[in-house]
């Protein structure tokens, strides 16, 4: 996906390279960068790519936004652009309409699980929500006696704990006592917590994809410059099998990630196929990140283990967006429990199904 | 960007899945007659020359093919869909399965016409087997230093040197090989090399079977002793055979059989393991899973853009790279999951003895068709390192 070919990346991708330039972020001590960068992307409608129209969104379709979200990894951006996204997309779900400003979703984690009682009011912790302390509002899923439901709640209400994750992005704890939410209307047939935990899976692996894009871009240009034992590093046999396996890595982050995200656009349901796709999306893009990231680092030597070379902007992000959503380990269960409960003659139907 | 990988995600058309029935079903009565056992992997040792004749009566080799030479002119995904069935059921493929991928497409790009008309109907009828001549005894991965010799003479060449690791070259009809007709010139070390169509089981070819670390005799030692050959059976430009090698390689490089062929262990895990695992094997085969289904969408994304008339040597190359490597590693990932199952399933003789094949079979995975350190030195020369 090097090159744009639609109108919602090519007017993200002119954003992102006027107000996103990493290293003049990296420059910038003082986050005064991000205030005019949101502002564009919102006055573009990019953050609520996946709300209809009528809901206060711009009406872009989920393939549109995933490739939006892939370019947002390419950028390494550092505003909550895809969480924005998330939110307003599972808020349409219940044709709840979306404020404007940022929000996350919650939970944010497979593990953690938000109640709401019989009068409306929400309770539940939710760990590692990202960007949750610049939120205004968030989308929660939260379970009751009648099901699921979503809600829009006000982040002023709700505790915050603020963290950081290795990417020094915020990834807060959430706590909700009892809150009376905004909104909240029942969620769809069909939408739990594992559909939305899949749909944040498939946000994040097309942002490491996109990440692990750069790393590789920035791995090649910097061995074709560097000079070592009188010859650029680039020319040695060992630097070059390196890069290989960072364009493998990326190659295959790359293709796990819009693989999902083309079923995902194109699916009537979540069903096994689906779950397959976003699973394994998210499972093979945190290995890459691991390893792809490694060697790029290996590959800067010293300099791309400092803060005022960029590398780590991709690399660390990469690695802390492992996290959200489930972590690889923990889809790896899941998938290989489908995989047991299907039976061993049912592996390679599913896997040969698209 | 330095690096513009594309892998688009190609869902395969409706036709695909169709035909993919047409193919289990067939299968599934060639199983069910005894034709080969899918629990045996090594199909090595079954040569079904009938099989090849019923697979070829279906339309399925030289799918990809103009009517007019016995093809079926349909799509690479198609054709896809049945190697990857084929393979995923331990079929015994040897027969066709070289002429189909490999010979096939050369033939059609650089034979004469009367020669593509006398052979091209006979591979997709499945009546004969090709052999590839490439590596020699002090010529492997540096293909351009091959030194077998074609001397021309009255009407032909003559052949004198040795092959080496040649696959089925015991039971092939027809090997396509490079010989050199020239040294090679200060300005272009690949210069003086020419490709040949060899007729096998002729005065002048011995071939010696070289007994394999699995056991099995797959490859061989091919020697020439003043084998003629006529003018016609050049293929393509002489000298030139280094410009004709490069393209085709995408083909080889990223089809299915270049993650799957230890394929089978992973089932038998699933298969020993049961509906309920424990977390550790659950996590495992999550993992495999989530690999193997991310390669095969790779394979199947440059499949695409083969039919699309593109030509993705490096995406092919990285396939090839990620795919054999995970292959090979597959069956000791596998071994160290299966460590826990329980003594009582059902299938654990079974699983064992794929184990033991497939921990024998995998060292050759990174060699054969392209090693991974030249596949590595072909996608950093996509990347502009070299």
């Amino acid at each position: 996906m090097a090159e744009s070919d639609n109108i919602v990346v090519e007017t993200a991708e002119k954003i992102f390279a006027d107000l996103a330039d990493p290293q003049t972020i990296n420059n910038d001590k003082t986050n005064a960068w991000q205030a005019p960068l949101w502002q564009a992307l919102s006055e573009a409608g990019l953050p609520l790519s996946w709300v209809p129209d009528d809901l206060g969104g711009s009406g872009a379709s989920l393939a549109d936004g995933f490739a939006l979200l892939n370019a947002a990894g390419r950028f390494a951006v550092a505003v909550p652009l895809a969480e924005t996204m998330l939110a307003g997309w599972l808020l349409a779900q219940a044709r709840i309409a979306s404020p404007e400003g940022e929000m996350t979703v919650v939970p944010a984690s497979p593990k953690d699980r938000i109640t709401v009682d019989a009068d409306g009011a929400l309770s539940g912790r939710a760990r590692g929500v990202p960007f949750a302390k610049a939120a205004k509002n968030f989308a929660v899923l939260a379970h009751g006696k009648d099901g699921a439901v979503i809600a829009l709640i006000d982040a002023m209400k709700v505790r915050i704990e603020a963290g950081l994750n290795v990417g020094y992005d915020h990834s807060d704890t959430v706590t909700l006592d009892r809150i009376q939410p905004i909104t909240t209307k029942p969620a769809p047939k069909g939408l739990d917590q594992t559909t939305l935990m899949l749909m944040g899976g498939v946000a994040r692996s097309l942002q490491i994809a996109g990440a692990l894009e750069s790393v590789l871009d920035i791995s090649v240009r910097y061995s074709n410059e560097r000079v070592a034992f009188e010859k650029k590093i680039s020319k040695f046999q060992a630097v070059q099998h390196n890069l290989a396996r960072l364009a493998g890595e990326s190659a295959a982050a790359l293709a796990a990630a819009t693989s999902a995200a083309d079923a995902i656009a194109n699916a009537k349901s979540f069903n096994d196929e689906v779950y397959l796709e976003a699973a394994s999306a998210k499972i093979r893009c945190a290995e890459a990140a691991e390893k792809g990231g490694g060697i790029a680092h290996q590959v800067h030597g010293a300099i791309g283990f400092t803060m005022e070379h960029i590398l780590h902007r991709y690399s660390l992000r990469a690695l802390a967006w492992r996290d959200d959503f489930g972590s690889e380990s923990y889809w790896a269960v899941e998938l290989g429990k489908l995989v047991a409960s299907r039976g061993a003659d049912e592996l390679w139907p599913l896997v040969a199904s698209r | 960007m330095t690096a513009a990988l594309r892998f688009d995600p190609i869902r395969l058309p409706e036709k695909c899945e169709q035909l993919r029935k047409e193919v289990r079903a067939f299968l599934a009565e060639e199983i069910a007659a005894g034709t080969f056992d899918p629990h045996k992997p090594n199909r090595e040792d079954t040569d079904a020359p009938e099989f090849s004749r019923r697979v070829g009566a279906k339309g399925w080799l030289g799918m990809t093919w103009p009517k007019k030479y016995g093809g079926q002119e349909r799509s690479f995904l198609e054709r896809y869909v049945v190697t990857e069935e084929m393979r995923v059921a331990n079929a015994p493929t040897r027969r066709f399965f070289v002429a189909d991928r490999q010979s096939g497409p050369v033939l059609l790009k650089y034979a004469p016409e009367h020669i593509k008309m006398e052979i091209l109907p006979r591979i997709c009828r499945g009546e004969i087997c090709f052999a590839i001549g490439m590596s020699e005894p002090n010529s492997g991965s540096d293909l351009f230093a091959a030194k077998t010799r074609a001397t021309k003479t009255d009407g032909g060449y003559l052949i004198n040197g040795t092959k080496i690791w040649t696959s089925s070259a015991h039971i092939a009809d027809y090997m396509i090989a490079i010989f050199r007709t020239s040294p090679p010139t200060k300005e272009n070390r690949r210069h003086g090399l020419t490709q040949f169509l060899v007729k096998m089981k002729q005065p002048g070819i011995k071939v010696n079977p070289i007994g394999q670390i699995t056991g099995q005799y797959e490859f061989n030692e091919v020697v020439f002793t003043d084998h003629f050959i006529p003018d016609d059976h050049v293929l393509g430009e002489v000298d030139g055979a280094w410009k004709q090698a490069t393209s085709e390689l995408a083909y080889e490089r990223s089809g299915p059989e270049r993650f799957l062929e230890t394929y089978y262990v992973l089932t038998e895990l699933v298969r020993a393991v049961g509906p309920n695992p424990d977390t550790r094997s659950a996590e495992g085969i999550g993992r495999l899973v989530a690999q193997l289904h991310t390669m095969r969408r790779m394979s199947v994304s440059v499949a695409g853009m083969l039919e699309a008339g593109k030509e993705p040597v490096v995406e092919a190359s990285i396939v090839k790279d990620i795919g054999t490597v995970w292959e090979q590693q597959l069956p000791h990932r596998v071994r160290d999951l299966a460590a826990f199952v329980e003594e009582t399933a059902t299938n654990r003789e079974t699983l064992e003895r794929q184990l033991d094949f497939a921990i024998k079979t995998a060292p050759k995975l990174t060699i054969q068709g392209g090693t991974t350190e030249v596949l590595r030195g072909i996608i950093a020369r996509g990347l502009g390192l070299r």
